[in-house]
């Protein structure tokens, strides 16, 4: 591992509570690392497995998942559902060979800036001490030919 | 020689099955026969790969190609089919997204080859190994080399149409060569480049008859264990059943007979990356909301990956698992 790694983290926000603890935590002057990339969700019920799994398999190194406490949400209850796939999420992607502790569900609520940017820092530690992910691109992929413009004849 | 449009099919990794599906299509073989000129379909006929690499490009009308790509041979074959096609379809769940071959891509290819050679029940002598090279009197012979993952055909060649199924069930493939042959003598349209063709437009639900209900699972079952109403939605029972995020084509074929969907046909239209969908789908349904319940309640699905990804793992987002991945 190399002692410049800086981890790719995709941070996934709700609009009504963990997006407005990170923008608390901008205005406040919490400083917290710049190796998470913050994506605004209207909930984090928004949040599509997809989501996680094409971060990862385009180079993020970790993923975050906010949204509001348990019993908080302004969908009254779609956070719980995040929690549920986010669970089942993380047994598929052990199986696959990625490290639990790369995938990570926090509650925040609009006035947790400082914890916020707590859990922000502890993930980047965390991510940074298992290494690069590397997914990336096929390594075994090779030449790919040209698409190939045709007609059809009539026989 | 014959001005009749040339056919072909081909076998990459694979289990013959396909090619069985399409002659279970019974006397409309005859039609391809009558209206093309099968030049290369090594399941039903001599050819070898020289007589193809002889042929001009683009002078095989359609080629059928099912099975993944497991080794340099396969590989070699879909650039060389490509190149002579004017149609290739990627034929079967093998080919579209990695099917059962495609579930190596969970293990290490030293450790697929080591189970196949070395374990107690197919233990042939510990002298026994797999060789790709043999220096022989004659002359050097070469076997194909193993990849250390499966990949799609779409992963190595363009691919004009994709056929899903497993295997691709008959009708469909009858009526996908009725509109080719239609399309051949002017009185049809082909779809645009890129279709998914032989399928409906939706999920295997929409095919299921069993009754749905909003569905709350408070735990996931086998399908053994339980006695089963054979009316309703089988999720709903707790039955692990794949069909919200298959694609419509089988005609809900295992749902009507008392089984889960397993998923062969592949993801659903608009669906990026098929055990996503059904993570959210399954965790979407399960009636908790405390942690350590949810996740003994999870426990009832002793192999989520294999569950998602059993027909889909090379063409999922992640493709592979990690320790396939190492070099």
């Amino acid at each position: 591992m190399s002692e410049t790694f800086e981890p790719v983290i995709i941070g996934f926000t709700c609009n009504w509570c963990s997006y407005r603890a990170a923008d608390l935590a901008g205005t406040a002057r919490v400083k917290y690392p710049p190796n998470v990339r913050l994506i605004r969700l209207m909930c984090s019920g928004r949040l599509d497995p997809t989501f996680v799994l094409k971060a990862l398999a385009s180079g993020a190194d970790g993923v975050l998942i906010t949204g509001c406490h348990p019993g908080e949400c302004h969908y009254i209850e779609q956070n719980y559902k995040a929690m549920r796939r986010f669970l089942l999420l993380r047994r598929t992607l052990t199986q696959m060979g990625i490290e639990p502790g790369r995938v990570k569900l926090v509650w925040a609520s609009a006035a947790e800036g400082v914890r916020l940017a707590q859990e922000i820092a502890n993930l980047v530690e965390e991510v940074r001490a298992l290494g690069p992910l590397n997914w990336g691109k096929d390594e075994t992929s090779s030449f790919i030919l040209p698409p190939l413009p045709f007609e059809l004849e009539a026989a | 020689m014959s001005a009749k449009p040339k056919f072909a099919m081909y076998w990459a990794a694979s289990c013959g099955g396909c090619e069985i599906a399409v002659l279970n299509i019974h006397e409309k073989i005859l039609d391809v026969d009558a209206n093309f000129d099968v030049v290369f379909w090594p399941v039903a006929m001599d050819a070898k790969y020289k007589d193809v690499a002889a042929m001009p490009d683009d002078s095989i009308t359609l080629t059928l190609f099912n099975g993944g790509i497991r080794n340099d041979e396969n590989e070699e074959i879909a650039h060389l089919l490509r190149r002579k096609s004017k149609i290739l379809v990627a034929f079967g769940s093998c080919a579209c997204e990695g099917c059962i071959p495609g579930l190596a891509n969970f293990s290490p290819v030293d450790e697929i080859i080591d189970t196949a050679f070395h374990t107690v029940t197919t233990d042939k002598g510990s002298e026994v190994r797999l060789q790709t090279r043999y220096p022989a009197r004659e002359g050097e012979i070469r076997l194909p080399t193993l990849y250390p993952t499966l990949r799609t055909l779409d992963q190595v060649a363009k691919v004009d149409y994709y056929m899903p199924g497993c295997p691709p069930e008959s009708h469909q493939i009858a009526a996908v060569i009725d509109l080719v042959i239609a399309a051949l003598n002017g009185k049809a349209t082909l779809p645009p480049a890129g279709s998914v063709i032989g399928v409906g437009g939706s999920t295997v639900c929409d095919d299921c008859p069993r009754a749905r209900n909003v569905k709350t699972i408070k735990a996931f079952k086998r399908i053994q264990d339980v006695r089963l109403d054979p009316t309703l939605c089988l999720l709903e029972q707790g039955i692990p059943c794949n069909g919200p995020a298959t694609r419509q084509g089988c005609g809900a074929l295992c749902p009507k007979a008392g089984a889960q969907c397993i998923g062969c046909y592949g993801p659903a239209e608009g669906v990026l990356d098929y055990g996503a969908r059904l993570i959210s789908s399954f965790a979407s349904v399960i009636d908790s909301n405390t942690p350590d319940e949810i996740e003994r309640i999870l426990d009832g699905i002793p192999d989520p990956a294999g569950q998602f990804y059993r027909f889909s793992l090379p063409g999922s987002l992640l493709r592979a698992g990690k320790s396939a991945r190492a070099k």
